[in-house]
């Protein structure tokens, strides 16, 4: 029956490729923007992603923000207790982790495990449900995850691999960030005959850093795409089973209620990871040697 | 999975949210936690302070309870002491008065035997003058022999 919706009889695979086809607008060569015919455009705005993106951080940020306005010292209200319990757990593992004095890590780490997780948390809503009502109203494409858009994930990751440098840079110097990029794991040699391989070993060690150091944004972003992509695909394949026979869909409605489950903890655990790992690679970069 | 102008607008996004989260969201929060703290820490503190002044106002009253009571017993001795003491005085006082009062009886006793005996001594004497009128048949002359008659009722 969800294989029906809206837009006439589809194949499984066109179900699965109509759910994972994001709402697009692009610029052609022409100047003009076109909607959803954008393959292979790098001037193209995942609409869906940004909107579920933006709004979700505007949740984050009323809901925290009305916290904060109302939160006096005495007894808090439930809500208050709540987003301090939040709050205490990300300054916790900020100040386990981050020795140094910062503004602006322990607000960065609660942005991203909140957002990070109400992101997420948008693969629990069934799968046909938004891009249906979506459908109504004329929008042929919705996908709601937002972190399932390889775009998203690595637009956050590369922010904090700006910060990762900026904060290099700041504690350690443009010296101190060359030299960490150069001057290890081997030291070079400064005098004698070995000042003749020096120049082959700062080359390896700018080879080994710099991959070691890009590593870091990239496997922070394709960690939680790949997780939410995945677990976004299997909720979408179990969706098909809702359009075979009646026997078939009750097997898919418990295989969903598991999945969901698992996928609580998945949801939590990438926001969690996500959040540790930047601060952890701030505190790094932070840290002098 | 292409790269996108997304990648753009999801970082722009993020600054500002973090932004946000700096300014607005996390000072008050942390505050409002670190406040709460600092007053559990102060409650707890005042708490032990409380518990200790109660234990040492608690020995306080023991000791002045401890202290009424010697005080108490004492005054009870004393008290005992000065009874007994009444009682013995009036013992001894009691004597004495008996003593006195006897002392005075028997000397007025020896008194009113001795005025019976003068009295009763004049009498003989009178009777003896007036034995001695008969026998003699003759007024004796009283004045003349006055000293004779008293020497005579003096002997008696």
């Amino acid at each position: 029956m969800a294989v029906e919706g809206g837009h006439g009889a589809l194949t499984s695979d066109q179900y699965i490729a109509h759910h994972l086809q994001n709402l697009q607008v692009c610029r052609t060569e022409t100047g003009e923007w076109i909607w959803n015919q954008c393959a292979g455009n790098p001037m193209t705005i995942n609409v869906d992603s940004m909107f579920w993106s933006i709004l979700l951080g505007v949740v984050f940020i009323t809901l925290f923000s009305r916290a904060a306005r109302k939160s006096s010292s005495g007894k808090p209200s439930k809500f208050q207790a709540a987003v301090e319990i939040i709050v205490g757990f990300v300054d916790g593992s900020v100040k386990d982790t981050f020795h140094g004095k910062s503004r602006l890590i322990a607000p960065l780490g609660l942005t991203i495990f909140v957002w990070v997780f109400l992101m997420n948390l948008m693969d629990l809503i069934p799968v046909d449900w938004i891009p249906l009502a979506a459908g109504t109203i004329g929008i042929p494409y919705m996908k709601v995850v937002p972190s399932t858009d390889v775009n998203v994930t690595f637009g956050m990751s590369i922010s904090v691999f700006v910060l990762i440098i900026f904060y290099t840079i700041k504690n350690k110097g443009v010296k101190g960030f060359i030299g960490e990029l150069t001057l290890h794991p081997i030291a070079p040699p400064t005098r004698g005959v070995g000042l003749i391989a020096a120049p082959f070993i700062i080359a390896f060690n700018f080879i080994l850093e710099s991959v070691a150091l890009i590593a870091k944004p990239v496997s922070l972003s394709l960690r939680l795409f790949g997780n939410m992509f995945a677990g976004e695909l299997i909720f979408i394949l179990i969706a098909i089973m809702f359009s075979g026979h009646w026997l078939l869909g009750i097997g898919g409605g418990v295989l969903h209620l598991g999945w969901a489950i698992f996928h609580l903890l998945i949801v939590t655990l990438q926001a969690f990871i996500f959040m540790m790992l930047t601060i952890v690679y701030l505190s790094l970069a932070s840290e002098t040697h | 999975m292409d790269i996108n102008l997304t990648l753009i607008g999801q970082s722009l996004a993020m600054f500002v949210f973090v932004w946000f989260c700096m300014k607005v969201v996390w000072p008050p929060l942390l505050g409002a936690i670190e406040e709460r703290q600092k007053q559990i820490e102060e409650g707890l503190a005042a708490a032990d302070k409380g518990q200790e002044s109660l234990v040492r106002a608690a020995a306080e009253a023991d000791d002045i309870v401890a202290g009424a009571r010697t005080q108490a017993t004492g005054i009870l001795d004393q008290a005992h002491a000065r009874a007994n003491e009444i009682v013995t005085d009036g013992k001894s006082d009691g004597v004495k008065e008996r003593d006195r009062q006897l002392s005075v009886a028997k000397a007025e006793i020896e008194q009113e035997a001795n005025r019976a005996r003068e009295e009763l001594r004049g009498q003989v004497a009178a009777i003896a003058i007036a034995s001695a009128e008969k026998i003699l048949e003759r007024e004796i002359d009283s004045k003349a022999h006055d000293d004779i008659l008293s020497k005579l009722a003096q002997e008696l």
